[in-house]
């Protein structure tokens, strides 16, 4: 995790498109400027922080869906909970499974884990929509690329 | 069993915090009720669960925004009513 650079996804080590599921592992670094601010002396990952590791862990599997066809944002989080504080270095998987594919939103449930135990978890809408430039979809491959998107989910021209 | 209109009526009016007895069939969704883009996600959502259905929004909107179709067909409440109810019907045959 690039906490300050907003890449909260270090690998995608499980995708399956077809099936609606995805996880990730995402690893808290040990210094952020995040962290001097949140909180002086007592370091903890944000909670929106572990919001959005699991709407782009979810935000991997819509794209491979759409082979990178179509952009997803973040429209909605309900039921979000943030159930154990995260300290500097933990391990954390994220997954996301997709509950409802919709016309031009999907909704998905993600859960955030640490050393197998649960720390956070949202049910989460997003927009489906055309990429707003060509150079917004080329920024997004050579992130898929970082991350371990296979290759094969690229296909769209 | 509740008709089509039933379902959507009590959808919006729990999704969107709209108080039934003033949603009818003749409402338009957006003019007259007010639904914004991501309240109304939260309604397509329901529907859509509701129903078994996949409605197409984005093709309904595309067909408005282009001038092919007034929106009443699709956003007033007895036009969408009868749109889902085509949409079961397909899923159905």
């Amino acid at each position: 995790m690039r906490l300050e650079y907003f890449q909260m996804v270090d690998r995608v080590v499980a995708l399956d498109p077809a099936g609606g599921t995805v996880r990730a592992d995402c690893h808290v670094p040990e210094a952020s400027p995040v962290f001097e601010g949140h909180f002086p002396g007592h370091p903890l990952l944000p909670g929106v922080l572990m919001i959005e590791t699991l709407a782009q862990t979810g935000g991997w599997l819509l794209l491979a869906r759409t082979r990178f066809a179509r952009m997803v944002f973040l429209a909605q989080v309900r039921e979000a909970k943030l159930r154990s504080f995260v300290a500097p270095g933990r391990a954390l998987v994220a997954s996301a499974r997709l509950v409802h594919d919709g016309s031009g939103y999907a909704v998905m449930e993600g859960r955030l884990e640490a050393d197998g135990k649960r720390v956070a978890d949202a049910e989460l809408t997003f927009r489906i929509v055309a990429f707003p430039t060509p150079d917004l979809r080329a920024q997004m491959l050579d992130a898929a690329r970082r991350v371990g998107v296979a290759e094969e989910w690229w296909d769209a021209g | 069993m509740a008709s089509t209109f039933d379902t959507v009526a009590g959808i919006i009016s729990e999704t969107c915090d709209i108080p039934r007895e003033s949603i009818t069939p003749e409402s338009h969704a957006i003019n007259d009720l007010g639904i914004d883009s991501l309240d109304f996600l939260d309604v397509a959502f329901a529907i859509d669960k509701a129903f078994g259905i996949k409605m197409p929004l984005e093709q309904w909107t595309s067909e408005v925004n282009e001038g092919k179709i007034s929106s009443d067909n699709y956003f007033v409440l007895k036009g969408l009513c009868a749109n889902i109810d085509a949409l079961v019907a397909a899923k159905a045959a």
